[in-house]
């Protein structure tokens, strides 16, 4: 069978693709990217101030933005540092805080699928909500893999900024206004949401995302925020995939013409 | 200067790199069944609105109490900035928007 024709495999060459169409998806991507700029930006520099406060050094504190890279669970280890609490107790936090990740990986893996090993290795590091979000919604415009976008996402919008303010607030925190102050706090739900918007384009997208928001605010409630978070991100799909496919306005998969079931490194997946 | 903290910074990163890594990195995890690449390509919007979600309505328990039900104005900013990013399909507008709100609104003592 060729190679190009089969689901299984990679294809050998990826479809080119128009040079004005791939600026104009960056151009949208660093501009999309903008206000998570200001809210990684932001939020580091909090990072920084609060990692002073607990007794970080400015050494320590940097350590923590370029090799653990994940905010939420930096800022609960500083916190639990400044506690007295055992390393013990952090590590098991982050794994649990940091596990969905796992959701966001196993979601990209399909696209990147043909990315050296080595680049691999380093995509996963850089791996955050942000980079997924732009990420996701980049290559859904294109059709297909761009990992140059993936860069752009992961290191120019997050990694970069956070890291820098990071490194400001642990050296100057006294002079950091409070970013609540600024209104800067809402930066990062209202981009996540408006990112979740740019992925649905069919009814499955919008019942997956609503019932994502229910299991999340619900399970929420009752256990832990970040319970409610992958909560939401594992059921919501099976809420979507669940729909009948007459409800959801699409022929059924037996029906669909094989380009709607294309690779992402040929044409993108069905959207 | 202390470098003690590095080894916890090592830990963290240790326990956190394998969700991060795994589906990427293991062989034959790009080749599943389109019902399961389905699933992945809904993981996105659940997500994301997910998180959305919990970080306007839900506040984080503290020592003495758990997670609290939070209803402010920022429901009401990120309604208004995601109906403008799925009018105009402009996120950053949206996000102005939403900050506008929100700085507004505690600027004039309306929210807290």
């Amino acid at each position: 069978m060729r190679r190009d024709l089969r689901q299984d495999l990679p294809a050998l060459t990826a479809t080119r693709i128009d040079p004005a169409v791939l600026r104009a998806a960056r151009r949208q991507l660093v501009i999309d990217g903008t206000g998570l700029v200001a809210s990684a930006f932001g939020f580091g520099l909090v990072f920084g101030l609060t990692a002073r406060s607990a007794g970080f050094s400015p050494i320590e504190a940097i350590a923590f933005s370029v090799i653990v890279f994940a905010g939420a669970s930096q800022f609960a280890a500083a916190g639990l540092v400044a506690g007295g609490f055992g390393w013990p107790a952090i590590v098991v936090l982050t794994a649990l805080v940091n596990g969905r990740h796992l959701l966001y990986s196993a979601a990209l893996a399909p696209w990147l699928r043909g990315e050296s090993f080595v680049k691999r290795l380093v995509m996963a590091h850089l791996l955050t909500d942000e980079a997924f979000a732009l990420a996701s919604v980049h290559f859904r415009r294109l059709g297909r893999v761009d990992p140059a976008g993936y860069w752009i996402a992961a290191i120019g919008s997050t990694f970069i900024p956070w890291n820098l303010a990071t490194i400001i607030g642990v050296l100057g925190g006294q002079f950091i206004p409070d970013p609540r102050v600024l209104g800067l706090d809402i930066v990062y739900p209202a981009a996540m949401a408006g990112l979740a918007v740019g992925l649905m384009n069919g009814r499955r997208e919008v019942v997956a995302a609503t019932v994502g928001v229910i299991c999340s605010v619900a399970i929420g409630l009752l256990l832990d925020p970040r319970v409610g978070v992958i909560a939401g991100g594992l059921i919501g799909p099976l809420a979507g995939l669940a729909m009948p496919a007459r409800m959801a306005g699409e022929p059924r998969l037996a029906e669909q013409p094989l380009a709607e079931l294309a690779d992402p490194l040929d044409g993108g997946l069905p959207s | 200067m202390s470098t003690g903290l590095v080894g916890l910074a090592l830990l963290m990163a240790l326990v956190t790199y394998p969700s991060r890594a795994i589906p990427l990195l293991t062989p034959g995890f790009d080749r599943l069944p389109p019902r399961a690449l389905e699933y992945l390509r809904l993981v996105g919007p659940a997500v994301l609105a997910s998180l959305a979600a919990a970080q306007i309505f839900v506040t984080p328990g503290t020592a003495g109490s758990g997670p609290a039900l939070h209803v402010g104005v920022e429901w009401l900013a990120v309604g208004a900035s995601v109906t403008l990013v799925a009018w105009r399909r402009n996120l950053l507008a949206g996000i102005v928007l939403a900050v506008v709100i929100v700085a507004g609104a505690r600027a004039l003592g309306l929210a807290a």
